[in-house]
């Protein structure tokens, strides 16, 4: 017992030391620490000044506003400034959340980032596997500059072409009636909004999408083609069983980032694309905000929508790379 | 080594699928060049499906007399060429020193500008700060809230890592500072990334009109891509045709042409620059995918 005794003192002793030690060890660190900052902005100043306007640039136009989003629980009065303007909680969630047109708002930002990952996404990973295939230079190099063309146009003139192409007596409509059929109002009709938005995308985007693809299978190897083609493979097996898997964690990567952003569905085409009869389905979040915060001026209200919009596609990212990580081993962090 | 009968067909399916890909794509904008340089009439009628008919330039004379169009030229000339400037100086000065590896609190300083990336005010606090600075409906409000974009200094940062490390610590050695550093040694060997910013960014400033929409109020101050979408989408081109003495008829028929007329002009500028354009761009992309 008496040995015991000792030696728990013993132990004790020896903790209390190594305390004082990592104590002592801590403070020298902390004074380390700042010795180092010394020495590294003595001998890079230079480096510092340089980033001095990019840090004030972020923390002005991309700081400050996150502060400024406590508007979305407050009474924002112009008068009163963003610090002082009364707090009301979460009155502005409550009236959007209770509004007829969450549900809408909701329904068709989800639809259109769906309809869009589920279209869009693929075809770029089609277009790069089957243009790898082609063995003339020349043809290669024709079908790519024809299909980045659309990438450089800016959303008014596609859109501005779209209703061009799709009015009652466009150049569709003519088809149609060519072959009998009775002209569309594409426009006007909310039926046809999803379909025309995000058919029209991957007609802008699916070549430019399809260059990091190119430039993945560009690094696959080629002798496991060559010890492919010994055993007999097919250029189909080949792709299935080689270059797919070889695009694999860029195909992840990039459908973490896509699908993490379903609720994300810009502003800039949408609202191009908006009238007054197609609003039933042309409605997103994002013009929502538009209209109720710039328009009419309903900053916290609007501030709100925008914050629980941030909020789910932050969440939304998060919860696919979790998923990713799981099932696949690739995510983004 | 002989091709079996299934790699051919595969292959044949490939071609095939892949012209009509390419051929889906181009058509629209072929037809809007021809559809520009037609007699309207043919247009309306259909007559007109591939290659001109009647070939005239009205349309492009009547773009050219508009004050508006030219206006939202020059405009969005300004807005470009300066919006460009302060873009890539601003990515410089913030790649350079997140490239170097002895830069302390690298880590953190790259933390704090990624963020950026997935959590951001929105729209409405934004648009309040701007007010609060005075910047509503001037040209600077163009031009500063979008200095710099991350996903680009990222791009330049990694290019800039791939300089060998030795040229500057041999620069260092003989007494350069990290100014000389970048100036003398750095951005001589960075012509291809630099070129790529430049690209990059005036595109985007060429095409943009958001940021107009939100921020700008005199139609004097408005870039192209606004007064397009008055004449495309709004339909606004009343006072286009007006002064002229036409029937309510041609009216209609040369506001048709008028439209195909302006979409190739406010893309005269990327279509030219377009081999270039490809590319840069490509390049961009490939040095942003290694890292990103």
């Amino acid at each position: 017992m008496t040995n015991l005794s000792e030696d728990v003192g013993y132990v004790k002793k020896i903790e209390e030391n190594e305390k004082r030690k990592s104590l002592k060890k801590h403070q020298k660190e902390k004074k380390n620490v700042l010795v180092d900052w010394k020495k590294a902005f003595r001998k890079n100043w230079e480096l510092y000044v340089l980033l001095t306007p990019v840090i004030l640039y972020f923390l002005i136009f991309h700081y400050f506003p996150l502060y400024g989003l406590q508007i979305a629980f407050k009474d924002f009065i112009a008068t009163k400034g963003i610090t002082g303007s009364p707090w009301v909680g979460f009155k502005h969630f409550e009236r959007f959340f209770d509004s007829y047109y969450f549900w809408r708002l909701i329904k068709n930002t989800l639809g259109i980032g769906i309809f869009t990952l589920v279209v869009s996404f693929p075809i770029p990973i089609i277009l790069a596997l089957m243009l790898n295939e082609i063995k003339s230079l020349r043809y290669k190099k024709f079908v790519q500059t024809v299909i980045y063309a659309p990438h450089f146009l800016s959303t008014v003139v596609v859109v501005g072409m779209l209703l061009l192409f799709l009015k009652t007596d466009g150049l569709v409509n003519q088809i149609i009636q060519l072959f009998g059929g009775t002209p569309i109002s594409f426009i006007t009709e909310p039926a046809w909004f999803k379909s025309l938005y995000v058919f029209s995308d991957v007609w802008q985007t699916m070549g430019w999408s399809s260059i990091i693809y190119i430039a993945a299978l560009a690094a696959v190897d080629p002798a496991q083609h060559e010890a492919a083609m010994i055993d007999g493979a097919s250029k189909f097996q080949r792709i299935i069983h080689i270059n797919i898997p070889a695009i694999m964690p860029t195909i992840v990567i990039l459908f973490i980032l896509n699908a993490g952003s379903v609720m994300a569905v810009g502003f800039e085409k949408v609202f191009l694309m908006q009238n007054d009869l197609n609003m039933s389905t042309s409605d997103v979040i994002s013009t929502f905000v538009y209209r109720s915060g710039i328009l009419e001026a309903q900053y916290s209200f609007s501030a709100a929508v925008g914050l629980f919009n941030s909020l789910i596609n932050f969440i939304m990212l998060i919860m696919v790379n979790q998923i990713a990580k799981k099932v696949n081993e690739t995510s983004l962090w | 080594m002989r091709e079996s009968k299934t790699d051919r067909a595969f292959n044949i399916f490939n071609y095939v699928f892949l012209a009509i890909v390419a051929l889906l794509v181009i058509y629209p904008l072929i037809f809007v060049l021809s559809a520009s340089l037609s007699n309207p009439e043919n247009v309306i009628s259909g007559d007109m499906w591939l290659w001109p008919k009647e070939f005239t330039l009205d349309a492009y004379e009547k773009v050219f007399q508009n004050k508006d169009i030219i206006n939202g030229f020059i405009n969005t000339l300004k807005y470009t060429i300066f919006g460009t400037i302060l873009n890539v100086v601003m990515t410089i000065l913030a790649a350079y020193p997140l490239s170097r590896k002895d830069l302390k609190g690298r880590g953190f300083i790259m933390a704090f500008i990624v963020f950026t990336i997935f959590f951001s005010g929105g729209l409405i606090p934004t648009y309040l700060l701007i007010r609060d600075l005075g910047m509503l409906n001037t040209f600077w409000v163009m031009i500063i809230p979008n200095a710099v974009a991350v996903w680009n200094i990222i791009i330049m940062r990694t290019f800039f890592q791939s300089i060998p490390h030795e040229l500057e610590e041999s620069a260092m050695i003989d007494g350069a500072g990290n100014f000389r550093i970048l100036w003398s040694i750095v951005l001589p060997l960075s012509f291809p990334v630099i070129a790529v910013m430049v690209l990059f960014y005036s595109v985007g400033h060429w095409n943009s009109y958001f940021q107009a929409l939100i921020y700008l109020q005199d139609q004097e101050k408005f870039p192209l891509q606004l007064i397009l979408r008055q004449i495309l989408i709004q339909g606004q081109t009343d006072d286009m045709i007006k002064a002229t003495s036409e029937s309510f008829l041609a009216q209609q028929l040369s506001v048709e042409g008028l439209k195909y007329a302006v979409l190739i002009v406010a893309n005269l500028p990327m279509l030219m620059l377009y081999p270039f354009l490809q590319r840069y761009f490509v390049k961009g992309v490939m040095i942003g995918s290694l890292k990103g």
